[in-house]
């Protein structure tokens, strides 16, 4: 294989990779848009979406497609409690405790996962079996895209799409944008902005655990410790596009997927993952607000 | 120096040292998260810099145990810089994600170097956190808090940790200080570390996960946030209680998640957090003495008429 279809190749890679991140990032810079929480849970909610999906396709053998959806809805109904039982208690007292809280979450999740299912890697079924059969397509200079990449991609795009949908178009994506932009004026124009934040943590969650089925398809393995690198991977992400801007986030995502992929390319394959982390500082150091973000002046 | 060695138990002496080597670690995260209000969940990361770092000066360079310990603690202070200038100038809670990101990636590195034996360990590490070396470096440390906490320093730390916009209106540089602050807490994760590498005898990158870091925050949660009495007790706790009941790690883990999550809800101070427990020992001194006694009886007898 010569440099160019290889390149393309990571390229494609890259892509898929980074639309799971854009769709878990999504989540993060959702949330702290609108309550200034990093929910450090977001990254085991993804984890808890893969499971809940491998286990209506195994145990309760429903098709692939209502798998999906119910993973995404039992993400949604997690979220809601949990930011119902650990995080709005705590939203008028110190950051600092909210931020705790969410990491006590986060370990219990991903504890409970452990002893649920135990710490083996679970194999996903095959999409194979289950939907269609695997076709590569030849693009320019002898690279190859397959249909379950072009799968990943299609319908991450199709989630973003709903979600500018719902931010820009409807009144509860409206109500979201005022609570993020002023809580307190918001709450007086009669916006219901407890609700409006359930809305924020079912539909930022509802993506995450559409990213888990997805990579568990993709990847073919689920395992319980798998939410924590992507979650901090997309965490990067979110920062990368400006935290608190949804387009940034998408875009943020898939960038960092491309270099993650390319990393690899180049032959630094264990490096992978300090090379995200190494994009994080970076950002922090040259341009913190991001590529797409604003600057955000403090209010005394 | 050997005045304590020996005078205990063998088993009951490591828990000992091993409760004090605890102290030192969460004494540092308490400055850090108690005190100045920074989440930083890489502290085990520190801690193996600080291991790693001083049995590289034990073994291959021969030194004497003192200079091991101040090169943990300046070699962990030194990443401490590196992670805490670029997060900490930041407003919000970058340092949390940051020191997360960090602690995986020492990890990975720590794997992956064969000078310190890689995934193998590092091993032949000599003995040298004798319960007594570590009670003075424990003393030494809580001395050192105390002063802290009640300079100007420590009360701009306070002050940062309250209200970061109104400490930067009263003159205070809180970038500076909180570089200052990371530095000063992670080189004592730094000395921690040492002290742990010199007790165990083998070092592992294993050891020293997230789940560790956890461990240490769970203890200042505990405790209370910012006191130093509360954080002390938080680690004797938590250190000894694993040792009593021996339960499977799986557990523990999840019942550390759930101790943080209800901490937050019910205890966000922890279980001395806001008690002045010096004031708390002079009271029950003085009524022990009867002092306080005499007095309330005349009260007594006042209110009567």
């Amino acid at each position: 294989m010569d440099f160019t279809s290889n390149f393309i190749v990571q390229l494609i890679n890259g892509i898929a990779l980074g639309s799971t991140y854009a769709l878990i990032a999504l989540g993060y810079t959702m949330v702290y848009g609108i309550i200034m929480l990093i929910n450090f849970a977001h990254g085991e909610i993804y984890m808890v979406g893969a499971f809940v999906g491998l286990a209506l396709v195994t145990i309760f053998k429903v098709h692939i497609i209502i798998a999906f959806l119910g993973a995404m809805l039992f993400c949604m109904l997690m979220a809601v409690s949990i930011e119902i039982i650990a995080y709005r208690p705590l939203r008028r007292s110190k950051r600092l405790a909210a931020l705790i809280s969410a990491i006590g979450i986060s370990i219990i999740l991903s504890n409970l996962v452990n002893l649920l299912v135990g710490p083996k890697p679970q194999t996903f079924p095959s999409i194979e079996k289950i939907l269609f059969e695997i076709k590569s397509f030849d693009l320019i200079a002898g690279a190859q895209i397959n249909t379950l990449q072009i799968l990943l991609i299609i319908v991450s795009a199709i989630l973003m799409i709903g979600l500018q949908y719902i931010v820009k178009r409807t009144k509860v994506g409206k109500a979201m944008r005022a609570t993020s932009q002023d809580y307190d004026t918001a709450a007086l124009m009669g916006i219901n902005v407890n609700r409006i934040i359930s809305y924020t943590f079912a539909i930022g969650s509802a993506l995450a655990g559409a990213g888990g089925v997805l990579v568990g398809i993709y990847f073919g393995v689920v395992k319980y410790n798998m939410g924590m690198l992507p979650g901090m991977k997309a965490f990067t992400a979110a920062v990368l596009g400006g935290i608190g801007s949804i387009p940034g986030a998408m875009f943020g995502g898939i960038i960092l997927g491309v270099i993650e992929m390319m990393t690899v390319a180049i032959g630094f394959s264990s490096y992978r993952d300090a090379i995200a982390f190494g994009i994080l500082i970076l950002v922090l150091l040259i341009k913190p607000t991001g590529l797409f973000g604003k600057q955000i002046f403090k209010k005394v | 120096m050997t005045l304590l060695n020996g005078l205990l138990p063998p088993y009951i002496e490591s828990i000992a040292i091993t409760v004090g080597i605890y102290i030192i670690m969460a004494l540092g995260l308490n400055l850090i998260t108690g005190v100045t209000g920074q989440l930083s969940l890489g502290h085990a990361a520190y801690m193996s810099i600080g291991a790693y770092a001083s049995a590289v000066v034990s073994l291959q360079l021969g030194m004497p145990f003192i200079f091991a310990l101040l090169a943990g603690g300046i070699a962990a202070g030194f990443f401490g810089l590196i992670i805490g200038y670029p997060t900490l100038r930041l407003t919000g809670d970058y340092l949390a994600i940051a020191t997360l990101g960090f602690g995986e990636i020492v990890k990975s590195l720590l794997f992956n170097m064969p000078i310190v034996g890689g995934a193998m360990g590092l091993a032949g590490i000599p003995f040298k956190s004798t319960l007594t070396v570590t009670l003075i470096v424990v003393i030494i440390v809580i001395w050192m808090m105390v002063r802290v906490e009640r300079s100007r320093f420590g009360r701009a730390l306070l002050a940062i940790r309250e209200d970061d916009i109104a400490a930067e209106c009263y003159g205070i540089n809180t970038s500076l200080y909180k570089v200052k602050m990371f530095v000063l807490g992670t080189f004592i994760a730094g000395i921690g570390g040492a002290l742990w590498a010199h007790k165990i005898m083998v070092l592992q990158p294993r050891d020293f996960g997230f789940m560790k870091s956890i461990e240490i925050l769970n203890m200042v949660v505990l405790g209370g946030l910012g006191s130093i009495p509360g954080t002390v007790l938080g680690a004797i706790v938590l250190t000894s209680i694993p040792e009593v009941l021996r339960f499977s790690s799986d557990y523990r883990m999840l019942l550390y998640g759930a101790l943080l999550v209800i901490m937050m809800r019910f205890r966000p101070n922890g279980l001395l957090g806001g008690v002045d427990v010096t004031k708390l020992v002079k009271k029950s001194i003085k009524s022990i003495t009867g002092s306080n006694f005499a007095d309330k009886e005349k009260k007594k007898v006042k209110g009567g008429n």
